[in-house]
């Protein structure tokens, strides 16, 4: 075999024409994390915010808790149900919501409107949803106008610290405490009382009836009892699969564009490494001459060739990494489609994204790699010393 | 003129590479094109509206809806030519994976207030006639293979239940933001239906001279203040540029996606080039002997630098302009009336033009000051 260090000087003797095409790979190698790291950000908020111990209940067809509506008498049938968990006070770990969306002007730019989520919940929701965590304040009280902002919305939204008054729905909201809730969509959301949001907003229904399982195994028994109970017309979901599942439509398009867009690109890249390969081969035909002549056989030229189209593509590839790196936790927002609402997510640039990035490189020096090495394998001796 | 052979000889003794480099910057340019044309499809979507068309929304958010007794009493304003009203359906069909847009209309005065909306009179008459009756855009004709008078079941998500409709006429609207991938019907039976629940998800005013908007939109506003449902009254052109901030940075990251792309091929391409113009020091060397002058062969460096580009340029550009529209891309409902613009041509011109100087400007200068004598004496 010839020593890889032959390459790995080939390589450093032509600086600029190597940093150019390593700088090419590095582009297309952080445009793709960084758009996988978009949509995976996205989907892992979704993802989130929805726990496996926990059931969701809409009416019927309703694909969105936006378009969903429950009577206070299916609020009751559930809290009853044996498939509910209890919590340490003996009552029904249930929490019947209220969910609508508010338009909320942007402290940055107060012409960009963005449709926040308002959930009421009751009391039980703390608890229900256990992933929630109060960072500042209190919880509201029950019978007050107070509410509680995610942090995701407190440095986009004016008027959501904790002492501050907020106003939607014609009524003027005293923010008591700030929560957080590992990263998930809850995060963009303003929660307060079921009870002092029914009035202001749909009157006397919920969207929405989240509990928690008393066996978490047992779903879809619980799932087919609920279903079945003549006295209603809903569907249960597994909470976790219901927010993944809303995530789907936005984080299929994020994937779709991050596919279509660094292939085409990576396509261009590979005809530069192509380029340059056939340039660097024909320059050093005499140089693979001698190779042969000290009885080094084609195929082992061919691998040194591509070892060397991979090595710098590995260098692009460490690059792209690099590059895509700082955009890790920078946060975006979007609207979710599939529920019209504004979410908050953060870019997530996780260590296989990386592998992936530098492995998507080595593919592109390869493929770059492999006509030139192939030209160069099969070199006339002769004709290449001449 | 006469030096036209030579570039071209030069251009086509390594036509593999020469290939590859055209193509990989015609692979930029359509990337380029491409992604700039979802900007501003999404700036044109936003800029979409009669001057004279306004939309009143409850003012506590757009899944609120308003009292339907609220149209006869904007009708009477003074400046307000119609009034028409619309609720939102979200009813699915088939399987549920494919989405379109529905809602329900007033059928009459939805067709006066937005001439955009093109169809055929005797459609038009058929359409207003049945209280079952569907309007579809012509895009779905194509993506369903409807035909007109067939019956279409849409599965109710906010409003349960299996809705039939008959297809009664399919238009064409000459606006693209309009989109051609919707499906509306009749306002009165949806009323029915749920019960005569007397409800609007929003007004479109007609007035008769744009520059009272604002006066009329807050009149708008102050009659309905104090009443159970507010209302926020604003022009059609705003109505749909809060629409296309929802895509928050959206619009930015295919923005700097776009300059990576762009960014990524030149030095790619530069790359080639310069290899290649370091391969030819000899020849040069001779053609400076036979008497070629500094100037000339700087030129011809630079032309041959430029063919490259501009022929990519011409290659990605033009495809991005013919493929869209013979496949007529909507981003999936998501960008209606998706067109590549001039304004994207022209940058994309200019971005080639910049390609063709980074690219061409060192191996001509480096041709143009090339010492005869030593550039030969490496000639075999």
């Amino acid at each position: 075999m010839i020593p890889i260090v032959y390459n790995v000087r080939s390589v450093a003797q032509r600086p600029v024409s190597t940093a150019l095409t390593a700088l090419g790979v590095g582009l297309v190698v952080a445009v793709f994390i960084g758009m996988l790291a978009l949509a995976n950000g996205f989907r892992a908020a979704l993802a989130k915010t929805g726990s496996e111990k926990n059931a969701l209940v809409l009416r019927k067809g309703a694909d969105s808790e936006l378009s969903s509506g429950l009577g206070r008498d299916v609020a009751s049938i559930i809290a009853a149900d044996p498939h509910v968990a209890t919590g340490a006070d003996g009552r029904p770990l249930v929490s019947p919501e209220v969910y609508v969306l508010i338009p909320l002007a942007k402290s940055f730019d107060s012409t960009q409107i963005a449709n926040v989520v308002v959930r009421g919940v009751s009391d039980q929701a703390w608890t229900v949803r256990s992933n929630v965590a109060i960072t500042e304040g209190q919880k509201p009280t029950s019978g007050r106008a107070e509410i509680c902002v995610g942090t995701r919305l407190t440095k986009r939204f004016p008027h959501t610290g904790v002492g501050q008054t907020l106003r939607f729905g014609g009524r003027d909201w005293s923010v008591v405490c700030h929560f957080k809730a590992a990263g998930s969509a809850f995060e963009s959301e303003i929660w307060g009382e079921n009870e002092q949001f029914m009035p202001v907003f749909r009157g006397e229904v919920f969207q929405s009836i989240s509990f928690r399982l008393k066996d978490p195994g047992a779903f879809d028994e619980a799932q087919r009892s609920l279903q079945a109970d003549k006295r209603m017309t809903v569907d249960v979901h597994r909470e976790s699969k219901f927010y993944a599942q809303q995530s789907q439509l936005l984080s299929n398009i994020l994937n779709f564009l991050a596919v279509m867009i660094t292939g085409i690109m990576a396509v261009g890249a590979v005809f530069g490494a192509i380029n340059t390969m056939y340039a660097a081969i024909s320059s050093r035909a005499p140089e693979i001459g001698v190779l042969m002549t000290l009885g080094f056989k084609p195929w082992t030229v061919l691998v040194s060739f591509l070892a060397e189209s991979a090595f710098i593509a590995l260098i692009g590839g460490i690059l792209g990494c690099l590059f895509a790196l700082p955009l890790n936790n920078i946060v975006t927002s979007t609207t979710n489609w599939s529920s019209f609402s504004e979410i908050a997510f953060s870019f997530r640039v996780t260590p296989l994204l990386l592998l992936v990035g530098v492995l998507f490189a080595l593919v592109m020096g390869v493929i770059g790699g492999f006509f030139p090495a192939l030209r160069a394998a099969r070199l006339q001796v002769v004709q290449a010393l001449r | 003129m006469k030096y036209l052979r030579l570039v071209l000889a030069n251009l086509g003794r390594h036509k593999l590479r020469t290939v590859l480099t055209i193509l990989s910057v015609a692979l930029a340019l359509f990337l380029f094109a491409s992604l700039r044309s979802v900007t501003t499809t999404l700036a044109a979507t936003a800029q979409f509206g009669g001057a004279r068309r306004l939309v009143a929304l409850n003012a506590t958010g757009l899944v609120f809806p308003l009292p339907l007794s609220y149209a006869n009493r904007i009708k009477g304003m003074s400046g307000v030519t119609g009034v028409s009203w619309a609720n939102w359906f979200g009813g699915r069909y088939g399987d549920g994976n494919t989405f379109f847009a529905n809602f329900a209309v007033d059928p009459e005065s939805y067709l006066a207030i937005y001439p955009e909306i093109v169809l055929p009179d005797s459609e038009r008459k058929a359409f207003i006639q049945d209280r079952t009756g569907a309007l579809i855009g012509k895009r779905l004709i194509s993506r369903y293979g409807w035909k007109l008078g067939q019956n279409v079941t849409l599965q109710g998500t906010i409003f349960p239940g299996a809705w039939t409709f008959t297809i009664r006429g399919v238009y064409t609207p000459t606006d693209p933001a309009i989109g051609d991938d919707v499906l509306i019907f009749h306002h009165d039976y949806f009323d029915e239906r749920i019960g005569r629940a007397g409800i609007a998800g929003w007004y479109i005013v007609e007035i008769d001279d744009a520059s009272k908007a604002p006066m009329i939109a807050k009149s708008i506003d102050d009659m309905f203040r104090n009443s159970s449902s507010p209302t926020k009254t604003g022009t059609e052109r705003e109505f749909q540029a809060s629409f296309a901030t929802m895509w928050g940075n959206v619009s930015f990251l295919m923005s700097t996606i776009g300059l990576a792309v762009v960014f990524a091929i030149l030095l790619v391409t530069a790359n080639a080039m310069m290899m290649s113009a370091r391969e030819r020091t000899g020849e040069i060397a001779v053609l400076k002997t036979i008497g070629f002058s500094d100037r000339l062969l700087f030129a011809l460096t630079m032309v041959e630098a430029g063919a490259l580009a501009l022929i990519g340029a011409a290659l990605g550009l033009g495809a991005a302009k013919i493929l869209y529209p013979a496949i007529n891309f909507n981003g999936a409902g998501f960008l209606p009336g998706f067109k590549v613009a001039t304004s994207t041509l022209v940058i994309g011109a200019l971005v080639a033009l910049g390609l063709m100087l980074a690219s061409g400007l060192v191996p001509a200068i480096r041709a143009a000051r090339l010492p005869v004598v030593q550039a030969l004496r490496k000639v075999e």
